[in-house]
């Protein structure tokens, strides 16, 4: 039997990951009786590629769609209509053995592994558990394998018979990357994997998820509300407000220049542990829509300060173009 | 609710213009002791929690003051006791958490350790107040944020409801809550995070304080809202003259508007300096380690240095230098006797015993320095080389 999903590791062109067009909506249940419905738009038309070995940082306030898109990319849930192409294949055509043998390549590291560990179950049995679902290893291998992949991410190998709760912030956060990288996978999708952690651990676990990188082979898809995190990990970025990519390039000429007036503000936000750089802030007037009703027009326009804003920005949405080559930026005026 | 729609009571003042601080914000100054004395003054402070591992010396000896009208940040990661030395100085410490005898927080020249209950309720009312870290749980979800204002205006003061109405409304107004009539009437799950935040500091506001008291006032929130929430602090405070303690683990955050800066390590003050001495040259290890964590958006690094290990549970504080078994340079003396707060030089200490080392071997030459015990020892030479500094 050829399996479609593995057949075509190795073509060097084509991107690991490819996103195009992806859209997410929601419809919810809202008013007092659950009467009325509404749509989220949490995911609008996002586009992207990741290649081997590769990060991106994608970065995004609360409720900007990152999360779901990072889901959407996994299949945990449905999207309403683009497509996401692992290797070539198409996620949404596989059939469920396909798709089981797919996420086996590409596995996610949560916010709070506590949320995502069973508390009533070592960290050796939930490690293993990819093991033997995929049937990679079984008996004294698989616990050969499991021993090895927890000192691999940091972990005496006698914390295989320890409970998440016996465990800190940073060693759960281990165990998690432990267990995402037990079934050998190639892309990994960090869904804030050091938010809940103090910086001093949170610093172990970035310079982790480097060596496994340089290690492995891995790409990334690293998400994070935190600019300075992701700067540090991705050398290439895209930023997301309200469901759409606004920015997207090299992350050095995206932090020394970003283009999209979100991202200056963003980034001039962000404070700095230096007392002797002031440094001009531009403060967005009020706060993000609501992705049930975004506005019409270019998505930032309600509290875009950028002075040339004018009427083709509050009716045409921009589209992503590239004003040098690798830097992608949605914006009439940019 | 049908007080806010009742005629403003005559006193109001209308047509203010913007910036000017307005009536119901302005700190009420009488009461003030002489000027000279610090208007914060903790001393020994040590809070104990009974646990079932053993007790938790979560504040273990802390000395901290604050002046009439200054920033003061106070960071450390968490369990390092920062939010229950917060606690502390408002009497908010819950069972099974204990102030031990002895502590001391004078605030305007009185004990509030030693104030009855009734006294103390005074106090955290009217000139010092809380803003709390989340605002979702800090504020009652079936009050509307107007009567919720509004109660803690007339609890504290001698007002009318109609009164308190309008102060309310006047706060809000002042905290940048634009269409202040119509927000005065939702509920906080109507508001964002951001404004939340801001009837918090509203609520912290209408008691006319002299000092707030900010526990990691932003961390819930975006980044573009916690650069509004904190300049909307900034310009009160420069505005009211109040003084704000601000709490926080974010040590950026510290760094652009604090003048001093207390850094806390398992229970204790580790550091404490001057903010551009502390980010020039750090003088503790932890410090140091702390800022070498921390990736930075202006200035990237191939590679964080970690620091290695974790924080200790309060129940085991390690014995000598709590950082010892964390710290590069710590040697025997570390491992088993506890430094005190040494000075640093340009206005800082550190509980580090290099410190005393540095001043030794100052005093003695370079000949006489003696070469410290255990196979991991530095000489704060080595210190100054790996990136740190002994003055």
């Amino acid at each position: 039997m050829t399996d479609p999903v593995r057949r075509s590791a190795g073509t060097p062109v084509r991107p690991l990951l490819e996103v195009a067009d992806l859209v997410v909506h929601f419809t919810r249940r809202t008013g007092l009786f659950g009467t009325q419905r509404e749509t989220v738009q949490a995911v609008n038309g996002v586009s992207f590629a990741i290649g081997r070995r590769e990060t991106l940082g994608l970065v995004g306030e609360s409720g900007c769609g990152k999360t779901t898109l990072a889901r959407a990319v996994l299949r945990l849930v449905e999207r309403t209509s683009g497509t996401v192409r692992f290797d070539g294949y198409d996620m949404a055509a596989l059939a469920p053995a396909e798709l089981r043998r797919a996420r086996r390549r590409l596995q996610i590291v949560f916010q709070d592994p506590y949320a995502s560990l069973n508390p009533r179950m070592t960290i050796g049995r939930a490690v293993r558990e990819g093991l033997e679902v995929h049937r990679i290893a079984r008996g004294a291998e698989a616990d050969r394998r499991v021993r090895s992949l927890l000192e691999e991410v940091g972990l005496p190998p006698e914390s295989a018979d320890a409970y998440p709760h016996e465990f800190s912030g940073g060693q759960r956060q281990r165990a998690g990357i432990a267990r995402a990288l037990a079934v050998e996978p190639e892309l990994l999708v960090c869904d804030e994997p050091v938010s809940a952690l103090d910086v001093s651990v949170q610093a172990q676990v970035l310079n982790l998820l480097a060596d496994l990188q340089a290690r492995r082979g891995l790409s990334y898809l690293f998400i994070s509300h935190d600019l300075a995190v992701v700067r540090h990990i991705a050398p290439r970025v895209a930023v997301m407000y309200l469901g759409r990519i606004v920015e997207e390039g090299p992350a050095e000429a995206l932090f020394a220049a970003p283009r999209h007036p979100y991202t200056q503000a963003l980034l001039s936000a962000v404070p700095v542990p230096d007392p002797t750089t002031k440094r001009s802030r531009i403060v967005l007037p009020g706060d993000p829509p609501s992705p049930v009703h975004p506005p019409a027009g270019c998505p930032f326009h309600p509290r875009c300060p950028h002075p040339a804003k004018d009427q083709t920005c509050l009716s045409l949405r921009p589209e992503l173009t590239a004003p040098s080559p690798g830097h992608r930026v949605a914006c009439h005026k940019a | 609710m049908s007080d806010r729609r009742a005629d403003p009571p005559t006193h109001r003042r209308t047509g203010e213009p913007d910036g000017a601080p307005s009536a119901a914000v302005a700190p009420d100054r009488a009461g003030q002791p002489a000027a000279g004395g610090p208007l914060l003054e903790i001393a020994d402070l040590r809070v104990t929690f009974a646990t079932g591992d053993g007790v938790a010396r979560a504040v273990d000896g802390v000395d901290l003051v604050v002046h009439a009208g200054e920033t003061v940040g106070l960071v450390g990661e968490s369990g390092c006791g920062k939010s229950v030395t917060a606690l502390a100085v408002l009497r908010l410490v819950e069972h099974p958490g204990l102030i031990a005898h002895g502590s001391r927080v004078r605030f305007e020249g009185r004990d509030l350790l030693a104030l009855a209950e009734r006294d103390i309720r005074a106090v955290r009312g009217n000139h010092l107040a809380l803003i709390p870290q989340e605002p979702a749980a800090a504020l009652n979800p079936v009050l509307t944020v107007g009567s919720q204002i509004a109660e803690v205006v007339r609890a504290h003061q001698h007002v009318t409801r109609a009164e308190a109405a309008w102060r309310a409304l006047e706060l809000l107004t002042a905290v940048g809550i634009p269409d202040a009539e119509k927000r005065a009437g939702h509920y906080a799950h109507q508001l964002s995070g951001g404004m939340r935040q801001r009837v918090l500091i509203a609520i912290a506001l209408a008691c006319r304080p002299h000092l707030v008291i900010a526990d990691e006032p932003t961390t819930a929130l975006d980044v573009t809202i916690q650069a509004e929430v904190l300049e909307l602090l900034d310009g009160l405070q420069r505005k009211l003259g109040m003084a704000v303690l601000l709490i926080t683990h974010n040590l950026a955050l510290v760094a652009e508007r604090t003048r001093r800066i207390y850094v806390m390590y398992a229970g204790q003050v580790v550091e404490e300096a001057p903010t551009e001495a502390l980010f020039a040259a750090p003088a503790h290890p932890y410090t140091q380690g702390l800022m070498a964590a921390v990736p930075r958006v202006d200035r990237p690094a191939e590679r964080l240095t970690a620091i290695p290990g974790q924080v200790p549970p309060a129940t085991a504080w390690p014995p000598g230098c709590r950082f010892h078994p964390r710290c590069p340079f710590a040697w025997e003396k570390c491992r088993s006797e506890m430094p005190a707060l040494l000075p640093a030089g340009g206005g800082r200490s550190a509980r580090c015993w290099l410190l005393e080392e540095g001043q030794e071997t100052g005093r003695q030459g370079p000949d006489a320095k003696s070469e410290p015990q255990g196979p991991d020892a530095r000489t704060p030479r080595d210190v100054q080389r790996a990136g740190g500094s002994v003055p």
